[in-house]
């Protein structure tokens, strides 16, 4: 029982993650390397603001702010001016971009692991299986974020219009969209996520050091691609996914050594049996 | 007797100038090694930059001329690593003579690193690009999860090395890295070679060409895997204990630098590049200490970011052509009409990059609007 609640919740934080990813890929049609990065920038300036002021909600605030900042500067600076170019060239930027982020902030915080105390819980006890507190809670915010997510994109004009970007560039800026705010925004909703995330990994793992998104940030991406990347439900559903097995995994412990394994190993496995992914669409390539 | 008085015809020095110089550096380093005035930590790294040399051509295999992005390469290498200073660690009790375990350890574990190139290049026919790129950098993962797990690899400590090879190992890597460009080379020129780089540069038209796609592919991966695990035992061969450690992400993607410093589809600019890499990265590691060694990385993403916008980015295209190093060239020595044709055997210049779009729409063009599409050569220079 614990397992099932401790899972969904780190499930839940890999969809949040996978969101930004799958989003960016399905509009800007690219690889935001740098995505996972932006959630260690979160969580160093809930770090950073808690050591200045102590109080929890505005650091959230800052966070979210920081990442969105970042996100959409990011986007402005190193991948705008190669909007048209090879999708390889794309890649490798942002590849350098997340090297960057990661440097300067070992740079400016050092390498060694910092502690955040965000929340303190007590468990809950139902029967004879303790759940935690903090899970609980990532649970309940992150399933209203997705919900709400679902909704502007499903109901709200600029989210019609980040569909149609999606569909098809071309025919959506005849239509009069400006697709480079559309883009724009959809870094910054992506940043905002990372950042909603960055707290709540806190909450599981409450330390921060330089190189703290990158492994979450490829697993969410793993997790995207496995729900069929550029769908939304489908980033849900891999998160989720991904998250149940990685705590399955460390909780036993004949599999627990090889859990980064097991992930992987299931990503090519899907990949191979299914390249679009679970929902993903079947694209067919043209001359 | 006719086929080698052709070759002394087309005989140019300038095709086989990157074999003299390595030959002279090797002969040179080996004289001054044996003359006791080398210092042992230049042997050191020469040996690294040996087998970052092969590292970042047999990546450049992948990325420049198949064009797919490999972010495993690493994995690759410790594979070979592991396993070949496995099986070294049992020759060397066998057989007395170092080099030849040494040899032997190399060839199993280029095959191994092959036959996992392989394995790896099984996804890659159905996928493309960033999927690709990202199924690579889950089996680097994997590799190295495996590696710290399996007890007889020596798990969290790292395989030990029974006996190091010891300093004079870069004379042998040296020579490695002559053979392997050799292969490289001719593979690139073959019918092989420019297969790849007909998939690369349009994957539906090489199938409608009856090239074997899948083959080619898988021949690539396979290829560039080989190399790398090579590179790897050259790695083993020098230290003790070979640790999983070293092959992460991070270091696929300090070869990702070289290959991109040195540009995409480039071999010499490889060479130049892991060279000039290897060297800074040794000594920024002596210089900088604790957490000023992010400098590092951070010179790497800069490298990354802004050589990536300025070959790529459609913004930059005027100072591209501006800053053409074969125009500048020829501006410097008075040459004109530098067609590619006499230079048929210039591995680094392949003219494959053909225009397909601007072909397919050139019914629409009047001629005089841009000269330069109808030359494919230009276009090569600036992948």
């Amino acid at each position: 029982m614990s397992t099932l609640i401790d899972g969904l919740s780190l499930g839940v934080i890999y969809a949040l993650i996978a969101l930004g990813y799958t989003m960016v890929y399905g509009i800007a049609k690219m690889l935001n390397f740098a995505h996972g990065d932006i959630i260690m920038v979160g969580a160093y300036s809930v770090f950073a603001t808690l050591a200045l002021c102590g109080l929890a909600f505005p650091a959230i605030l800052v966070a979210v702010i920081v990442c969105v900042l970042l996100g959409i500067s990011v986007e402005r600076v190193a991948y705008r001016p190669l909007r048209g170019a090879s999708p390889l060239a794309v890649l490798i930027t942002a590849i350098g971009v997340s090297y960057l982020l990661q440097s300067i902030a070992q740079l400016i915080f050092g390498a060694k692991p910092r502690t955040v105390e965000l929340f303190s819980f007590t468990p809950i006890r139902i029967g004879n299986s303790t759940i935690s507190g903090a899970s609980l809670l990532t649970l309940g915010v992150c399933i209203v974020i997705m919900a709400a997510l679902t909704l502007f994109v499903n109901r709200t004009k600029t989210g019609h219009a980040m569909l149609a970007v999606s569909e098809d560039r071309g025919a959506a800026q005849l239509m009069g969209i400006n697709v480079n705010r559309i883009i724009m925004l959809t870094f910054a909703i992506g940043s905002a996520l990372a950042a909603f995330a960055s707290v709540f990994y806190l909450l599981y793992i409450p330390s921060v050091n330089p190189t703290l998104g990158s492994m979450p940030g490829i697993k969410a991406f793993t997790a995207a691609v496995i729900g069929g990347i550029g769908s939304i439900p489908g980033a849900m559903i891999g998160g989720v996914l991904l998250g149940l097995i990685e705590t399955i995994c460390l909780r036993v412990p004949a599999l627990a050594p090889f859990t980064t394994s097991i992930e992987f190993g299931l990503l090519i496995v899907i990949l191979l049996f299914k390249p679009t992914g679970l929902l993903g669409k079947r694209r067919r390539e043209k001359v | 007797m006719s086929y080698f008085r052709k070759i002394a015809k087309n005989f140019k020095w300038k095709h086989y100038i990157v074999y003299i110089i390595l030959a002279a550096v090797l002969l040179l380093s080996a004289l001054l090694w044996q003359a006791g005035v080398m210092k042992r930590s230049t042997a050191t790294m020469l040996n690294q930059i040996g087998y970052s040399i092969i590292l970042a051509v047999s990546l450049n295999i992948v990325v420049g001329f198949l064009g797919e992005l490999s972010l495993g390469h690493a994995g690759f290498m410790c594979a070979g690593a592991y396993l070949g200073t496995f099986l070294y660690n049992f020759l060397i009790a066998a057989i007395p003579s170092k080099l030849l375990c040494l040899c032997i350890a190399m060839l199993f574990g280029g095959v191994v690193a092959a036959l996992l190139g392989m394995l790896v290049g099984l996804p890659a026919l159905r996928l493309k690009g960033d999927y690709l790129a990202i199924v690579t950098l889950a089996f680097n993962e994997i590799i190295g999860n495996l590696c710290k797990n399996i007890k007889i690899f020596g798990g969290g400590m790292g395989l030990k090395n029974e006996q190091p090879y010891g300093y004079s190992l870069f004379i042998v890597t040296f020579v490695v890295v002559i053979l392997t460009l050799i292969v490289l080379q001719n593979l690139i020129r073959s019918k092989h070679g420019r297969a790849i780089t007909a998939i690369r540069d349009n994957e539906i038209a090489a199938k409608a060409m009856g090239i074997n796609v899948t083959y080619y592919k898988l021949f690539a991966f396979t290829i560039a895997a080989f190399f790398a695990g090579i590179a790897g035992v050259l790695y083993g061969a020098a230290v003790s204990p070979v640790k999983y450690t070293n092959f992460t992400f991070n270091y696929s993607i300090e070869i990702l630098v070289m290959v991109v410093l040195g540009g995409i589809g480039s071999i010499n600019g490889s060479i130049i590049a892991a060279a000039f890499i290897t060297y800074l990265n040794l000594t920024l590691t002596n210089q900088l200490s604790g957490d000023l060694a992010a400098l590092k990385y951070l010179v790497y993403a800069l490298i990354l970011i802004l050589v990536v916008i300025f070959n790529n980015a459609p913004a930059m295209r005027k100072y591209r052509e501006k800053l053409d190093f074969k125009k500048l060239s020829d501006k410097l020595f008075k040459k004109k009409n530098s067609d590619i044709r006499d230079d048929s055997a210039a591995w680094d210049r392949i003219p494959t990059k053909i225009p397909m779009d601007e072909l397919l729409s050139a019914d629409l063009k009047t001629q005089n609007d841009s000269p330069d599409t109808s030359m494919p050569e230009d276009r090569s220079s600036h992948e």
